[in-house]
């Protein structure tokens, strides 16, 4: 019985060991070609690590190539993203969960129904809106989707609802305006979710392709992914080089959820509560 | 007293909720609603710049798309996704999730960030490292199955391989996502019922499948309508792996559409594409919730 035990907990290690390697073999794989040198990847055997590593890939790719642009770029777009839709998606999160208004609950259905409505369904004129609002080819037009989100005011509101009565009507005894409470009593309360919501939109907003492909026009104005898929198209022998690039769009946000993992956890099981 | 408290709180709420909706309203529901009447229209680059030009042409659009092969093609390749990919990742995730549950594991929070880590990468930078894992020649994978005496295969040139080597690539990019909410279903069993199933003699496949499987159901709805209508919305992997091909195997419903309104500009055949493709979904999601729903 003891040696059935130990030999399951060693099958069970192996198995889980085999499956962290296999799923972390295209990343390791992805980092060690980007300190290749010009061909070492297209050999066979493939090389699993470079003869002699250079940072060659990553001068050209600030030298000749514009990623210090798209860096920049895809970091303006993700902020402020990340910055508008807190703000928005608060703000009507709480007034979801704790103030009474007329409609109420009617609202908030609907806006829960909408979430079956793909994307993709609103693109088309959604780009000749911003067409005519003269945002096409514009950081913002990248940035508009984002700015509020069904999804994050759902996850600010289930976590507002703990948020004590009491706590809120002794401030309106008190003679504080419903903006005081919110901005005093209620962000500092709802800290952690809103981290989730940054980490969240942070992630979304920053790995988002489709629609940055159809609003963005200019390469001076293209994101890390954009970017990264027009130069895929006319570097396609240079792997060393498309690996380096691909690791400077991976690394913030792998660097991003190590450090707030658990706020981004909690966020994933929040979305799967509403099943 | 009461009634002032409540007209103040009526207005805050409406003043709390008012930025939200406007954006919500202006940026999605109105070009959704748009979109319906666009795809009755012939709206095309001339209509960009005029759109007075634009005619209404009735079903015309969704006559033309169902008489299309290629749309037939690509719902095909499309439903491929669906149905293969679909139930392959649910079963990958369940697979690690029970493997980072169980009792005797050391450092399951590192494994299951470990299975979690492709999630969070960005799609089009993976799917560029895994168009060279897959090279027919100098790709790690063909290397690999060499090495256990398997031929090379041309992965993404290969119109019978292209698909499925997405497939695996979307796999290993999401299992990890739906890991975390079995793992969340598998915590809320009470232990009881393990107890109970045990005293009564149950092995321990007699309790994951009488006592798991039936636990997780709410969980496998919930993932399974995910998965489907995530997938059904394939677009960045063939855009970026294959751009559609080899003979358009891998073209999908949302890569047509994306051709059609943003190359070619005839945005009200792309708009009949994303209505049908939203109507195949909710009977999709329909479909599994009677499924699912006749089981328990």
């Amino acid at each position: 019985m003891r040696r059935r035990a130990l030999l399951s907990t060693l099958v069970l290690h192996a198995a889980l060991v085999l499956g962290a390697l296999v799923t972390l073999t295209p990343l390791l794989w992805m980092v060690s070609a980007s300190f290749m040198s010009p061909g070492e990847s297209n050999s066979f055997p493939p090389r699993l690590l470079p003869r002699i590593p250079t940072l060659q890939n990553y001068v050209d790719l600030f030298t000749r190539l514009n990623l210090a642009r798209y860096l920049l770029n895809s970091t303006v777009v993700a902020v402020s993203a990340t910055l508008i839709s807190l703000v928005i998606n608060s703000m009507a999160g709480y007034a979801f969960a704790k103030l009474r208004f007329v409609g109420r609950e009617r609202v908030f259905h609907v806006l829960l129904a909408a979430l079956v409505i793909p994307g993709q369904v609103g693109m088309l004129p959604l780009f000749l809106l911003l067409k005519s609002m003269g945002l096409v080819n514009t950081m913002a037009g990248v940035v508009v989707p984002f700015m509020a989100g069904i999804f994050g005011i759902f996850m600010i509101r289930q976590y507002a609802m703990s948020i004590p009565d009491d706590l809120l009507d002794a401030a309106r005894v008190d003679g504080a305006d419903e903006y005081r409470i919110f901005w005093n009593i209620v962000i500092p309360v709802i800290q952690p979710i809103l981290v989730t919501l940054a980490v969240f939109t942070f992630l979304s907003a920053w790995n988002d392709f489709m629609w940055p492909l159809i609003v963005l026009s200019d390469d001076a104005k293209y994101t890390l992914p954009v970017a990264l898929a027009s130069l895929s198209g006319e570097h396609v022998q240079d792997t060393g080089l498309m690996m380096a690039g691909s690791v400077l769009t991976v690394l913030p946000v792998v660097v991003l959820f190590i450090v707030l993992q658990r706020a981004y956890i909690r966020g994933v099981m929040m979305g799967s509560v509403k099943g | 007293m009461r009634g002032v408290v409540e007209s103040r709180q009526n207005r805050a709420g409406w003043a709390f909720v008012a930025p939200a909706l406007a954006l919500i309203g202006l940026f999605f529901f109105v070009p959704v609603l748009a979109g319906l009447f666009l795809s009755f229209t012939d709206f095309d680059i001339y209509a960009i710049g005029r759109p007075d030009t634009a005619r209404f042409m009735g079903l015309e659009n969704y006559r033309q798309v169902l008489s299309n092969p290629l749309f037939w093609q690509a719902l095909g390749n499309t439903f491929l996704f669906v149905i293969v990919g679909g139930p392959l990742s649910v079963l990958t995730s369940l697979v690690a999730a029970l493997l980072v549950s169980a009792k005797r594991v050391r450092y399951p929070g590192l494994f299951r960030s470990i299975f979690f880590m492709p999630v969070v990468t960005t799609l089009v930078a993976v799917a560029i490292v895994w168009r060279y894992l897959y090279h027919p020649q100098y790709g790690l994978l063909n290397w690999a199955l060499g090495a256990v005496g398997i031929h090379p295969v041309d992965w993404l040139g290969d119109p019978h391989w292209a698909m499925f080597a997405i497939i695996l690539m979307a796999v290993w990019k999401n299992f990890g996502y739906n890991m975390l909410i079995f793992i969340a279903g598998l915590q809320s069993i009470p232990e009881d019922l393990y107890e109970a199933a045990h005293l009564d003699g149950a092995g321990g496949w007699a309790r994951f499948r009488h006592v798991t499987l039936p636990s997780l159901a709410p969980t496998f709805l919930f993932v399974g309508v995910m998965t489907m209508l995530g997938n059904f919305q394939l677009f960045a992997e063939p855009y970026v792996m294959t751009q559609g091909g080899p003979l358009k195997a891998t073209t999908t419903v949302v890569l047509l559409m994306y051709e059609e309104g943003f190359r070619w500009w005839r945005m009200g055949m792309a708009a009949s594409l994303a209505f049908v493709l939203f109507v195949i979904m909710l009977l999709g999601t329909l479909i599994q919730m009677r499924l699912q729903g006749e089981r328990r």
